[in-house]
């Protein structure tokens, strides 16, 4: 036998090079937007790595973007463009040209834009180019336009944008080199996933004390140093304790509070009246504040004011006032949040709840951070050094997925406010283009006046209302939108409402539509509350005209998805690896505190199938359709070298594009400057990202900070440099209420009067969700992603498939042992709503009334290009089917969509059941649909 | 068969923090991805699309809910070779595939002499060993052994795979023999373990343990209202005070 390995030796020794080449570009394997590497070998990628230069990820890679090469070859892409030839839902399909795919396109969408453009909904699902999509439907004229970020996380981005002019993830982060206390709230494996590991890491070698709110026990909440398994829903409830008891106990930050937030402004007190509620300003409109010295009511920028935070005070007019401060003070410390009445509806202990805001206290005013930079404030103040509060914190879908999430996240913001914390050292951080303004100054269009045959709209579809002004209502008060976002049901649903489009369109309500037009979204399986409702109203017939009540469908993606059995046309797109994309600062930006920062995707590889990216075929389409920002004076295209071309050439503002790094002719301006025809090749030589550092003494404060200020402005991040004042007291939302209480032009028809009047509360709020669990239904039950699988939209990848091929229903010991169940068992879960069969896994790491599956794991036999007995779909289930996408009705019959009554945010959190055990035996999960025979052209596996 | 060199130049190995490890399964796709291009490249997929995907995994994560008697905690546990002082796969290998490196620890199959019998993996008490049922042959963890003394990589990347790639950085490797390396100096300072020491295999690996994951519930002072009245009266008239200047 031999007694050495030479040759294995010898192997490795002599390993030629894993890589012939390596490209960077940019992962899309979620929506975390980290570097990649990719490394290649005979021209075709073997081997994905992080980019150790990259601002998002700084080299580290996640489970999913190390297994993007899986997605990358997964025999589940498109290979050519296809044209329904069965029934809806069948799968069956023949392939057809692009020419074809596009005249036939076209032969739908031109006579919807010479008759009624509103009749295109489109519809982006998981799109990174929400800036150019967006675009492209304000220039075909329909205000129909959405992503995904309705049914995802909108609770969090319009609490935030509304109070503070930032919010989580893209919009701000904890200052991880300095915070001295975390608290995660509702954070599974989501959101800001490569960073918030990378932070989580630092904070544990600096010891930083963790503590996650979350009713499953999992992944962070594992690791933190504290895990409380809130009752689903009810952390807003804790917030309010928690803010209770520091003000109590009067540990708030009163300066902070006086110089940054409004809440010393005078606020009319005028029960009845139009002004009631609003704040006192004077004949410049600018809101005052009572001045404790003199006596009287000053601009609330005036330097000298030493401004009152409570007391009434009677305007030189005679009407009475109170500071904000007063309000929100009395609101928090009324009975209804006592630590002790938190701790009904929590879980937890009272005790706790006061341990935990003393804590809070200690970290932000025992441990302050001071960071020895002069700094200015726009009101022209000069600080010597930057003194933090050193408390941060992160929250997302547990959060967001409620029916209070807008106020929940709100009051977050809120206690972020009371401890002085917001953008100052150790606290949270705004990212750039954030803070802005409150409220953002950009308005939704599609006001019926906007909305004109063959004609584009002036300005993007999607916005931020600053009162019942900006709604976008027909004369009658009905909604514009098919969506019914910015009406009455969902004054600020600022993302949209991808969730109701379907059920909309079907009932044609408020009007019935032509075509639906969607990209990466998987509405008919795990992106749809009510599933198998969801797939009837696709396939469902008009017995009158026998066609479908949605006429057309066309869908856009790169994968054998559910969704591809339901479309009319389809058009194939590229994976990711074979696209250009910009991760631009007009979208979702991927700055950091210390600097703005944007990216791009470039083809690694060229696709090796008659596929074509999504925006390509988008830009071509415009230009087929003659929409005037895609068409060149003389009738060509005007981006006839497809996304790339758009990127570079396209104009948002004078000197503002796509891309902020690179521009100007010499490529060496930063935000603004003219375009650069060489921006592409600068960015790729710079390994396909860009980050411009902001000055020393403008990474802080930023809201007030005059340097700041005046540097974004100059870069293109904001309009206007004035100091943003963050509303711990909305007055945006004291617009909508009055407008419910009988004021103004614009005022909800009678039956949504009380519903606005009660959500458009100007104070921090709690109420339960509006599904509460009941004797029938007593067990709340929730979803996460899991950490390799987060924001996934293909289960199909031949690694992670290992590793998540099926999902159990994790349940308490308890509910176990009521219920007689063992491990693996089968057991029936059941909502209001529908009824679902799957495997139990018994947990104690869970809130003892709630249950929870990982999502979007469960697949549809036949998707995909899986086997039809794939564990994914024998195994695999998914709780959509239990989640209801509408309320019950109404007293007049009416049914709200499922959602957050401020933003529209779909309430898949809300959900409650019960759960029983199920006859054991051989058994498959259920519902379970009928395989989608094989019909759409896909690649199939690689030899 | 092959012997287990009497002592070796180095102990190269993993130092894993259970404190930090989230279980998000990166560093195991990161192997599986580095070592299908590598040395030890095929990691087969058996029906990667079929029923039940199955495949070869030089790093597994497990997660366990433990229970101290308080309350309980998650553990996210990466289970790979721990490269033993006494691996008993090696002299247990009958063909001499299994080896030991002298100068450096890293225990290897050459699967050139590998017969895929299996003794090896019977006699791992870490279960650490998969055969592969594409290739016949045994696969186990190389430290990246085509990475680490790798001159095609940037020197910042000559470390293992799985280390490169933690997004919590809960993944340490060096040489666990010198008293004063960098991960040496980690397991002392944070008590770090080696893998069930009953086995008498003499790991080279060693685990952080995780720290308490409770908190000191009786630290907190009563905190008394900041004025005797109660409610919002209180509050407000402290406020006077705090504003009066």
């Amino acid at each position: 036998m031999p007694d050495d390995h030479r040759r294995l030796e010898r192997r490795i020794a002599d390993m030629p090079p894993v890589t012939d080449e390596i490209v960077t570009t940019t992962c899309y394997m979620c929506a975390c937007r980290c570097g990649i590497r990719v490394h290649k070998k005979d021209g075709k990628p073997v081997y994905i790595d992080g980019n150790r230069d990259h601002p998002v990820n700084k080299g580290v890679l996640c489970g999913k973007g190390a297994a993007g090469l899986m997605n990358h070859r997964s025999p589940a892409r498109l290979t050519t463009p296809l044209k329904r030839v069965g029934a809806r839902g069948e799968n069956a399909f023949e392939p057809i040209s692009w020419d074809e795919a596009l005249d036939l396109a076209v032969s739908w969408l031109k006579p919807i834009r010479d008759d009624d453009p509103r009749k295109l909904a489109l519809f982006t699902g998981r799109d990174q180019s929400q800036a150019f999509t967006g675009w492209w439907a304000s220039q075909f004229g329909t205000p129909n336009y959405a992503a995904h970020g309705g049914f995802c996380s909108v609770n969090m981005a319009a609490a935030g944008l509304y109070t503070t002019g930032g919010s989580f993830w893209e919009f701000g982060e904890p200052d991880w080199e300095r915070t001295e206390y975390l608290v995660l709230f509702g954070v599974a494996e989501d959101h800001a996933s490569n960073p918030l590991k990378i932070g989580l890491g630092q904070l544990k070698e600096r010891g930083v004390k963790i503590l996650s709110i979350n009713p499953v026990r999992t992944g962070y909440s594992a690791i933190a140093d504290e895990w409380v398994g809130i009752t689903p829903g009810t952390d807003g409830q804790l917030v309010m304790a928690i803010c209770h008891e520091l003000l109590r106990t009067g540990r708030v930050d009163l300066d902070y509070l006086i110089r940054y937030t409004n809440a010393p402004w005078l606020i009319i007190q005028d029960p009845g009246a139009a002004d009631d509620g609003l704040a006192a300003r004077d004949d410049n409109g600018t809101p005052l504040v009572w001045d404790r010295r003199r006596a009287m009511a000053v601009p609330y920028d005036d330097p000298d004011a030493a401004p009152a935070m409570k007391g009434e005070v009677t305007l030189p007019d005679g009407r009475k006032a109170l500071p904000a401060f007063e309000l929100i003070a009395r609101r928090c410390l009324d009975d209804a949040y006592t630590p002790e009445k938190a701790a009904e509806g929590t879980g937890m202990a009272a005790a706790d709840i006061r341990r935990i805001a003393d804590e809070l206290a200690q970290a932000a005013f025992e441990r302050e951070v001071v960071i020895e930079q002069p700094w200015t404030d726009s009101w022209g103040r000069k600080h010597e050094r930057m003194i933090g509060r050193p408390v941060s914190m992160h929250a997302m879908r547990g959060i967001s997925a409620h029916s209070n999430g807008f106020h929940t996240c709100r009051s977050i913001h809120i206690l972020q406010l009371l401890l002085g914390s917001v953008d100052t050292p150790g606290g949270h951080r705004y990212k750039p283009p954030y803070p802005r303004h409150i409220p953002c100054p950009a308005k939704p269009t599609g006001k019926p006046d906007q909305i004109v045959s063959c004609q584009a709209m002036p300005g993007m579809p999607l916005g931020f209302p600053g009162g019942p002004e900006d709604l976008l209502l027909e004369d009658d008060g009905t909604a514009v939108r098919i969506d019914k976002a910015y009406s009455w049901d969902a004054p600020l649903a600022i993302h949209g409402m991808m969730h109701s489009v379907i059920s909309n369109a079907w009932k044609g309500d408020p009007y019935r539509i032509d075509t639906l037009f969607m990209f990466m979204a998987n509405m008919a399986w795990n992106s749809a509350m009510n599933t198998p409702g969801t797939l009837d109203m696709l396939t469902d017939v008009d017995p009158e005209t026998g066609d479908y009540k949605i006429p057309h469908i066309i869908y856009s993606d790169a994968y054998q998805s559910e969704m591809v059995a339901y479309a009319d046309l389809v058009f194939p797109d590229t994976t990711y690896l074979e696209r250009w994309d910009a991760i631009s600062l007009l979208d979702r930006p991927i700055s950091d505190p210390d600097a703005m920062a944007d990216a791009i995707r470039q083809p690694v590889v060229a696709p090796d199938r008659n596929v074509r990216p999504f925006q390509d075929v988008m830009l071509e389409l415009g230009h087929r359709l003659e929409l005037q920002g895609l068409t060149a004076e003389d009738g060509s295209a005007k981006y006839p070298g497809g996304y790339a071309d758009y990127l570079v050439n396209h104009l948002r503002k004078p000197n503002v594009g796509s891309l902020a790094g690179f521009r100007g002719e010499d490529g060496d301006l930063a935000g603004k400057g003219a375009v650069n025809p060489d921006q592409l090749d600068a960015y790729i030589e710079n390994g396909c990202h860009w980050r411009h550092e902001l000055g020393e003494g403008h990474r802080f404060f930023k809201f007030a900070n005059a340097g700041y200020l005046k540097e974004a402005k100059s870069l293109g991040l904001i309009d206007d440099d004035s100091p943003i004042v963050m509303q711990i007291y909305s007055e945006e939302l004291q617009k909508f209420r009055l407008a419910a209480q009988g004021h103004g032009k614009q005022q909800p028809p009678d039956s949504e009067r009380k519903r606005v009047e009660t959500y458009f509360d100007p104070l921090p709020l709690w109420y339960p969700p509006f599904e509460q669990e009941s004797e029938t239904y007593p067990l709340h039950a929730i979803t996460q992603r899991p950490m390799a699988m987060y924001h996934a939209w293909g289960s199909q990848n031949a690694w992670l498939r290992q590793i998540h091929g099926w999902n159990r229903l994790h349940i308490g010991r308890a509910v176990a042992e009521r219920e007689g169940l063992a491990e693996d068992e089968w057991a029936w879960v059941e909502s209001r709503h529908g009824k679902i069969k799957a495997r139990v896994a018994i947990t104690d790491g869970v809130n003892p009334n709630t249950i929870w599956t990982w999502n979007a794991i469960g697949k549809r036999s036949g998707a995909w290009a899986l086997a039809a007995d794939a564990a994914e779909a024998m195994d695999g289930f998914l709780l959509n089917h239990l989640i209801d996408d509408l309320l019950p009705p109404r007293e007049d019959g009416y049914r709200y969509s499922n959602s957050d009554p401020v933003t529209g945010q779909a309430a898949w959190y809300d959900l409650t059941v019960k759960v029983t055990r199920a006859d054991q035996g051989p058994s498959v999960s259920e519902p379970h649909f009928v395989t989608l025979k094989a019909g759409a052209s896909v690649a199939g596996a690689e030899s | 068969m092959t012997m287990l060199p009497a002592s070796t130049e180095k102990k190269l190995g993993l130092v894993i923090d259970l404190d930090i490890c989230v279980g998000c399964h990166a560093c195991a796709v990161a192997c599986k991805s580095w070592n299908s291009t590598g040395t030890a490249a095929p990691l087969s997929d058996i029906t990667p699309y079929g029923a039940e995907a199955t495949g070869t995994w030089l790093n597994r994560i497990h997660s366990f809910e433990v229970d101290d008697g308080e309350g309980g905690f998650t553990l996210h546990f990466p289970r790979s070779c721990l490269h033993c002082d006494d691996a008993p796969c090696v002299p247990v290998c009958p063909t001499g595939a299994s080896y030991k490196r002298e100068k450096d620890g890293i225990v290897l199959v050459d699967e050139d002499l590998c017969i895929g019998c299996g003794l090896c993996a019977w006699s791992c008490p870490y279960g650490a060993r998969e055969l592969d049922d594409g290739t016949g042959t045994m696969k186990k963890c190389t430290l990246c052994v085509d990475r680490i003394d790798n001159d095609d990589l940037e020197e910042i990347d000559r470390v293992p795979a799985c280390v490169r790639t933690c997004p919590t950085s809960a993944r340490h490797f060096g040489d666990l023999g010198d008293p004063n390396s960098e991960v040496s100096l980690l397991v002392a300072a944070r008590d770090g373990v080696a893998l069930m020491p009953e086995s008498g295999a003499k790991p080279v690996n060693r685990y952080l343990p995780p720290r308490s994951r409770h908190p000191e519930r009786s630290s907190a002072p009563v905190r008394t209202p900041v004025e005797d009245t109660s409610g919002a009266s209180g509050f407000l008239a402290w406020l006077d005070r705090a504003l009066s200047d």
